[in-house]
């Protein structure tokens, strides 16, 4: 057996101290050793963003990075930002738009797709396909995903819009 | 029968929340990530399997030395294909009723020799995935070579090696079907076009992998298998017959299952080792393929060579078609379906959808030292659709006629069903004309061609621009003309059940699983119309042979069109039983009670008489309330078989718009449209992404995805980074529309819609890139078209090919 390393994570806002092997990613860690399941496996090779976690409020795949890695990092996955707005927004929206079909990619679609909306409000249908172009979906051929996220854009816009007080 | 809205009963289709574009209730646990796959199921004791695997395409397995990876620490357990036999039988993947078919027996790991870069050799049993994987890569394994067979056109040579010594070559199948006048048409003919064309193998690639978790209860002699799968009923008789049960001792229950598209209807040999091996342990053993083992151990499809020729005769009508199709199957023709479906259906369908009468084919399956070939989406329907397409616009652009004018003239036309082709399939009705004509109003065909010869905007000089259309038939709710016959364990008869729950609600259940089509959500609506209640009151019960009734499972697009209309007669059943109920209950006539969202009504006014849920609490609390003499009968199950046709075609129409850069190779995806005629359409949301997905697999198989196999049979390109699957920001937007012919056979008159989306995309992008080449009198016919094959087509490139030319393979 491999020896044990003590990593020390915030994950989802908790302090988190797990014992993990050295060759171990974190994308095993969170599902194995935190029961953390909505991170997905796909490649183990960095392809298909399916482990996307987001590590200091980026996207990365979980699966590229060791555990031993993430030692003092603020990681957030999945079940993490179930209580954002700004996610429940996209969630909503790839609900409505049936933008998911067997969900294997979805969390990764849409931790990714989370990234992009706080970098850009307002992105053309060219700038979200460009974003999301690093997850793999093989069921829906993308179109459904572009148009929740962009419905998703233009609600956050709106309710950003009714939330400022009028001069 | 002329309404098409009226049931072979005479029964209206009643139609509230069918037809309507319903979210999936189900879909907010897979945007919450609470979704439960088989990896994310836990167990107690549970242990982990990793497998040794070929790293040759064909030897003699010398020797196995397993004691390294059993000394190892954690390490429960390793077997060889030797010493898992006794434990354990073989199949076959033969397909009875085919003539001459062939198929060697195959056990769940390798003996005496390994036929494929992948065949799972040794199975280790392991505390964890880690352990397990370290221990496999310490078996010491020493075989000697055989020669390689990778190419099924030597493996078919006088004298090849014979892969399986028990059988006399290496011919899996072969078929040939010849209209009388055949040579007459083109020995007569004023045009004949003559192509061949090549397509590289691909694999499904679910994003899930394969993943099984199998545990034995000793206490109760059973086998309970979860498992990522389509087929839960299928896999019960499989592994029944693999470890010597009966069939009611093993329990499959699909899990959460992260697509599949084909590949997860089989019988694979590492998921039947693991489930031995559980048995043997009585420990829960759990195994997921990682996405190496995944590209060599999944099935593959859709590798052909083809010739194909076609004929006109002086008006421009064609006459005749010929094709003649080689492929090579794979080290054995996978159980229980058979490796052989893909080249029948080419035999079956190439130029089936035109008015010609003549006809002739040839296909041969050969088996050769790869991965075993299986059922891919839409199964063999793209290559026939692709087949056909290219050679009809071949014929077009020979007698100068537009591709949209020439499809008119030769398409059969929508008044003359049903319909015999020449090959012998039948087609129940179809709607090809109005569905090419949808497309050429949805896509503005006249613009597209005026921006091709006239750019609205200028174009930079070697750019052309192309339009590809295509044609096609997909075949849905099968009978049991090919899998029963052939004496498969595939039912085609599907059952289902509707109960009225104790607190008002309606519960079905169905042998279908959903491996992302949102069944559940369309058993709903359809279980909500036939009973009379809302969708969102419809609990549906999936994919546990414990729980539903027999069924085929998702396998050709069979799903809504066979389970869905056993609900539908289930959901009708239970109708009439509470609406008696209910006039026991109250006094009345049940002929003059209605059931209308979820309330007893009155006939004629709507005057509420009593809810559902009031129904159900005298039902079940308060049974003194009914005349003694009566008893409420709260649930019905019916079964449904198609059986009037081989299958019941759907059709539709493709078309790509497409930019080709000559000075890199390199073609830009500007539009793709879909028209489909699946019948009624119960949920456009989940029908239109359907089409879509599909396409744009569709696509990748056109322009992108190959496994290439060196000289030795080793897959060069077995990961994510180098089999090329279409991503995002490459895609276009994808049009859909709809042409709807619901099918006469049953009451609902749902046809497949699952498969459709890829049949067309093939054909259509192809022959839109060769559109815009056809300036330059090039074109291609190797797939996928990559930059590479468009650049050696229009002479812009020498020297030696970076890959080998597509190969049958």
């Amino acid at each position: 057996m491999d020896p044990a390393h003590v990593v020390e994570l915030e994950l989802n806002g908790s302090r988190v101290r797990l014992e993990v092997s050295p060759r171990e990613h974190l994308a095993d860690a969170l599902r194995q050793r935190c029961g953390l399941t909505g991170t997905h496996l796909g490649c183990e090779q960095g392809v298909c963003g399916a482990c996307t976690v987001r590590i200091e409020g980026a996207a990365v795949r979980g699966c590229l990075m060791l555990a031993v890695q993430a030692d003092g990092a603020r990681v957030r996955t999945i079940e993490g930002e179930a209580g954002n707005p700004m996610m429940q927004t996209l969630q909503q929206a790839f609900v409505e738009r049936n933008a998911l079909q067997c969900g294997y990619c979805t969390p990764g679609f849409l931790l990714t797709a989370l990234e992009l909306l706080e970098l850009d409000p307002r992105p053309s249908r060219e700038a979200i396909r460009e974003y999301l172009s690093g997850n793999l979906c093989r069921c829906t051929g993308y179109q459904a995903i572009v148009d929740a996220v962009e419905l998703a854009a233009t609600r956050l816009r709106a309710a950003d819009a009714s939330t400022v007080e009028p001069a | 029968m002329t309404d098409p809205s009226s049931t072979p009963a005479g029964e209206r289709l009643r139609v509230a929340a069918i037809g309507q574009p319903l979210a999936r209730a189900e879909a907010r646990r897979f945007v919450t990530g609470t979704g439960a796959y088989v990896d994310d199921l836990p167990a107690h004791r549970m242990l982990h399997a990793a497998f040794l695997r070929s790293p040759v395409a064909h030897g003699v397995i010398e020797r196995l030395d397993t004691a390294p990876a059993r000394a190892m620490p954690g390490v429960v357990a390793v077997h060889d294909g030797e010493s898992l036999a006794a434990y354990c039988q073989p199949v076959r993947g033969l397909l009875a009723h085919l003539p001459g078919m062939q198929a060697p027996s195959q056990w769940p790991l390798a003996r005496g020799r390994v036929r494929w870069v992948g065949e799972p050799v040794a199975i280790v049993i392991a505390e964890s995935r880690a352990i397990a994987e370290d221990a496999a890569q310490a078996i010491g394994f020493e075989w000697s070579d055989l020669p390689p067979l990778v190419d099924p056109r030597a493996a078919l040579e006088p004298g090849a090696p014979r892969l399986h010594p028990e059988l006399p070559d290496n011919l899996m199948y072969s078929a040939t079907v010849a209209t009388p006048g055949v040579e007459q048409s083109f020995a007569q003919a004023s045009t004949v076009v003559d192509l061949v064309l090549r397509t590289e193998r691909v694999t499904p690639m679910a994003l899930e992998p394969r993943a099984l978790l199998a545990r034995w209860d000793e206490a109760r002699g059973r086998l309970t298998v979860h498992m990522g799968t389509q087929v839960p009923w299928m896999m019960q008789a499989v592994f029944a017959t693999v470890l010597g049960l009966r069939p009611d001792q093993v329990r499959v229950v699909a899990a959460d299952t992260g697509g599949s598209f084909g590949s997860k209807i089989h019988c694979y040999g590492d998921e039947s080792a693991v489930a031995v091996v559980a048995r043997l342990l009585d420990r829960p053993v759990k195994y997921v393929v990682d996405r190496l083992e995944a590209f060599v151990s999944d099935v593959h499809a859709r590798g052909h060579e083809a010739r194909v020729r076609a004929a006109a005769d002086v008006t421009g009508r064609l006459t005749a078609f010929e094709v003649d199709d080689l492929c090579g199957a794979g080290a054995f023709s996978i159980h229980p379906r058979g490796s052989v479906n893909e080249s029948r259906h080419v035999l079956g369908l190439t130029g089936a959808c035109y008015g010609s009468t003549e006809y002739q084919a040839r296909i041969r399956v050969a088996l050769q030292t790869k991965a075993m070939y299986g059922q891919y989406r839409g199964v063999g329907h793209p290559l026939a659709c692709l087949f056909t397409e290219a050679a009809v616009d071949a014929m077009a652009r020979r007698i100068g006629v537009d591709p949209l004018a020439f499809r008119r003239r030769n398409l059969l036309p929508d008044d003359g069903y049903p319909h015999r082709a020449p090959s012998g399939a039948r087609f129940e009705r179809l709607s090809l004309q109005a569905c090419l004509d949808e497309l050429a109003r949805l896509m503005d065909y006249d613009a597209l061609r005026a921006d091709q010869r006239t750019p609205a905007a200028p174009r930079a000089a070697g750019v052309y621009r192309g339009i590809g259309l295509a044609v096609f038939v997909e075949n849905s709710n099968h009978s049991s003309s090919n899998y029963g016959r052939g004496g498969a364990p595939i039912a085609t008869r599907d059952g289902a059940t509707a109960s009225l729950t104790q607190g008002g609600g309606i519960r079905c259940a169905v042998g279908l699983t959903d491996t992302g089509q949102g069944v559940a959500t369309a058993m709903a609506q359809i279980a909500a119309d036939a009973v009379g209640a809302a969708a969102s009151d419809v609990q549906v019960v999936l994919g546990d042979t414990d729980h539903t009734p027999v069924s085929g499972g998702n396998w050709g697009s069979r799903g809504t069109g066979i389970a869905g209309e056993a609900l539908w007669q289930a959901g009708c059943a239970l109708r009439s039983q509470l609406l008696e109920a209910a006039a026991a209950l109250h006094a009345g006539n049940p002929a003059m009670l209605d059931l209308v969202a979820g309330t007893v009504v009155r006939k004629p006014g709507g005057e509420p008489v009593c809810t559902l849920q009031a129904l159900a609490e005298a039902i079940y609390f308060r049974p003194e309330r009914f005349p003694q003499d009566f008893r409420p009968e709260p649930a019905a199950q019916r079964h449904y078989a198609q059986m009037s046709y081989d299958g019941i075609y759907t059709n539709g129409a493709s078309a790509t718009w497409v930019e080709v850069d000559t000075r890199t190779g390199f073609i830009r995806l500007l539009g793709h449209w879909i028209v489909d005629d699946c019948g009624t359409v119960v949920n456009p949301l989940l029908v239109d992404e359907q089409l879509r997905g599909a396409a744009v697999q569709g696509i990748g198989q056109a322009l992108f995805e190959g496994c290439l196999y060196g000289a030795q049979g080793e897959l060069r390109n077995a990961t994510l980074a180098d089999y090329l699957v279409p991503m995002a920001a490459e895609m276009p937007d994808i049009h859909v529309g709809h042409v709807s012919t619901p099918t006469r056979t049953s009451a609902l008159g749902a046809k497949g819609a699952a498969e459709a989306g890829v049949t067309g995309a093939v054909a259509s992008v192809v022959n839109a890139v060769n559109d815009a080449l056809a300036p330059l009198g090039a074109q291609v016919l190797e797939l996928p078209v990559t930059p590479e094959r468009v650049l050696r087509a229009i002479g812009a490139l020498d020297g030696p090919r970076q890959h080998r030319p597509a190969s049958a393979t």
